[in-house]
């Protein structure tokens, strides 16, 4: 069995968050709710939100994909629960770089996003895993041109 | 056929990927080149480039007959009638497209139908449904059995004296089903309807000949049937085509231009506007001898053994679901359950086994289905049984793999 490089992608703490997804589900009466897909394979997402004075108070995810996608998006509910909306988009840029490769900023109060670093190394999976991310900045984007 | 000897002729599938001997299943999507049609087309650009129907150089008239002895190459392969009947476009979306917009806004009006089904892909039904658009007339789609094929019965019901185009693949990308275009097509002429197929998928295996299936478009693609990228056919009935407005103007399809109007050419050039795609022609031609020398019939027969045998062994697995009729075309489509198609690609891919996993540009049939998204084993004259027995140990580890309680 030659699946090392496929260990390597699918760590143990992705595979959590597939099977037991946190924050799964919808807030029903979110301030900001966003749907995004991906064309090229089909996944997509909704996120809901409630933002308060700029601090996401709860952020839930639904959506259908594969792990990489899942996971990131279980993953990414955990880290901006509690922080600013800023700083959960910056979030998101370090996890851009993560991605690409490039240096990163990403420190342990953002709980298990890091485990998903091993994606680089799969190219044409880094859209499944930055799929969440996209979408959250698609939100705030949208939300404040409103 | 002897696909030990075939695979010598390919150089690509001479290689290991993440440290395993390739193994190419994604044929559907795209097949992979032989050598004598890489060598055509480097001879091309190395002692001949030149461009087509304008100089009178030695080059130029070269590079003419090359590009126009395709075309006969092509209406003989197909059977057309006559050679104005070949139109080269970029692929068989450009060529459908083609037909949508000139033919289509031609004969379809606000009050009739243009038939469709919901097993196409995405290159089959939008062009159409733009067509609805613009012309405010009605989609129509004929519904399926259970196992992703189409009676005739249900062809009946569907197709009126409203219908002017039914518009259907001959081969289903997903589903490997295959129509029944020669039975179809008449259902659509005595309705005094007319027919536009998808070949795409049909004429890189199997003999395909236009006068007998008596169909009044046909398209398909180069990069399908060993050919390059970039060039595909419309083969047009010549009364029809000769009708038809061109959808792009420009040099090489006019006959006579003046400061304010023009005249056209006459077929096939009046469709092809601007410098062809010459070195691809040439290629698709080599293409066109590497796959007569093999002969359709014996693609068929090989394929049809190669997707028997994978589709019993494949059906042991226990969890996993193979979409589309059992008498189908050389493709498997499949969900393993637990698994996401993504991370069975990705799974495969670290040991060398390219399928493709994703909506299959066929989002209509995927709501069919039921599913988000599938994975696709595809094969073609270059696959082997030993490759598909590396592939069912494959996906069963990878089931296994998927199956840890992390």
């Amino acid at each position: 069995m030659n699946f090392n490089n496929l260990n390597q992608l699918y760590r143990s703490v992705i595979m959590d968050h597939y099977k037991n997804p946190r924050n799964k589900g919808v807030i029903e009466d979110g301030t900001l709710t966003v749907d995004m897909n991906n064309p090229t394979c089909g996944d997509r997402i909704r996120l809901t939100l409630n933002v308060v004075d700029d601090v996401v108070e709860d952020v839930k995810f639904e959506g259908e994909g594969c792990s990489i996608s899942m996971a990131s998006a279980s993953m990414m509910t955990e880290a901006i629960t509690g922080q600013k909306l800023d700083k959960a988009l910056s979030m998101g840029d370090e996890f851009s770089k993560m991605m690409l490769g490039e240096d990163y900023d990403i420190t342990d109060d953002m709980g298990d996003i890091e485990a998903l670093a091993g994606v680089n190394q799969f190219p044409a999976r880094i859209k499944c895993a930055t799929l969440s991310w996209k979408a959250l900045e698609k939100g705030v984007k949208e939300s404040d041109s409103e | 056929m002897n696909a030990i000897d075939i695979r010598k002729d390919f150089p690509i599938l001479d290689q290991k990927v993440n440290g395993k001997d390739l193994i190419y299943f994604d044929t559907s999507a795209t097949s992979q080149t032989p050598a004598k049609v890489i060598e055509a087309m480097n001879d091309y650009y190395r002692e001949y480039n030149s461009n087509v129907h304008r100089g009178v150089h030695t080059l130029g008239t070269k590079a003419t007959d090359g590009y126009e002895q395709t075309r006969m190459k092509v209406k003989n392969f197909i059977n057309a009638k006559r050679y104005e009947e070949i139109v080269f476009t970029r692929g068989t979306t450009a060529a459908i497209n083609l037909v949508a917009r000139s033919f289509g806004d031609m004969i379809v009006g606000a009050d009739d139908e243009i038939v469709v089904t919901e097993m196409e892909h995405h290159a089959n039904i939008v062009p159409w449904q733009q067509l609805a658009r613009r012309t405010g007339a009605k989609l129509v789609f004929i519904p399926m059995e259970a196992d992703g094929t189409i009676t005739l019965e249900s062809v009946e019901s569907v197709v009126s004296e409203r219908t002017k185009i039914v518009a259907i693949t001959h081969v289903s990308n997903v589903l490997g089903t295959i129509n029944d275009i020669k039975e179809i097509a008449k259902i659509a002429h005595r309705n005094d309807a007319y027919i536009s197929v998808d070949g795409a998928q049909a004429v890189p295996h199997m003999t395909v000949d236009v006068q007998d299936l008596d169909v009044d478009f046909y398209a398909f693609s180069g990069h399908k049937m060993l050919g390059p990228t970039g060039i595909g056919v419309l083969y047009g009935k010549s009364e029809l085509l000769d009708k038809m407005e061109p959808i792009e103007y420009g040099g090489d399809m006019i006959d006579f231009v003046d400061l304010r109007e023009s005249t056209w050419t006459d077929l096939p050039v009046k469709f092809e506007a601007g410098t062809p795609m010459i070195a691809e022609a040439i290629g698709l031609s080599a293409a066109i001898d590497y796959i007569t020398e093999i002969g359709p019939e014996a693609i068929l027969d090989y394929e049809q053994e190669l997707v028997n045998y994978a589709y019993g062994r494949m059906s042991e697995i226990e969890g996993i679901e193979i979409y589309g009729p059992k008498e189908r075309a050389g493709l498997i489509t499949f969900n393993l359950d637990g698994v996401h198609p993504h991370d069975l690609a990705t799974a495969l891919d670290t040991e060398g086994i390219a399928v493709r996993a994703g909506h299959h540009c066929a989002q209509p049939l995927m709501k069919w289905l039921d599913v988000s998204s599938t994975a696709r084993a595809s094969f073609y004259v270059y696959n082997t049984r030993e490759e598909i027995d590396e592939f069912i140990e494959s996906l069963k580890r990878t089931k296994e793999f998927f199956s840890y309680e992390f």
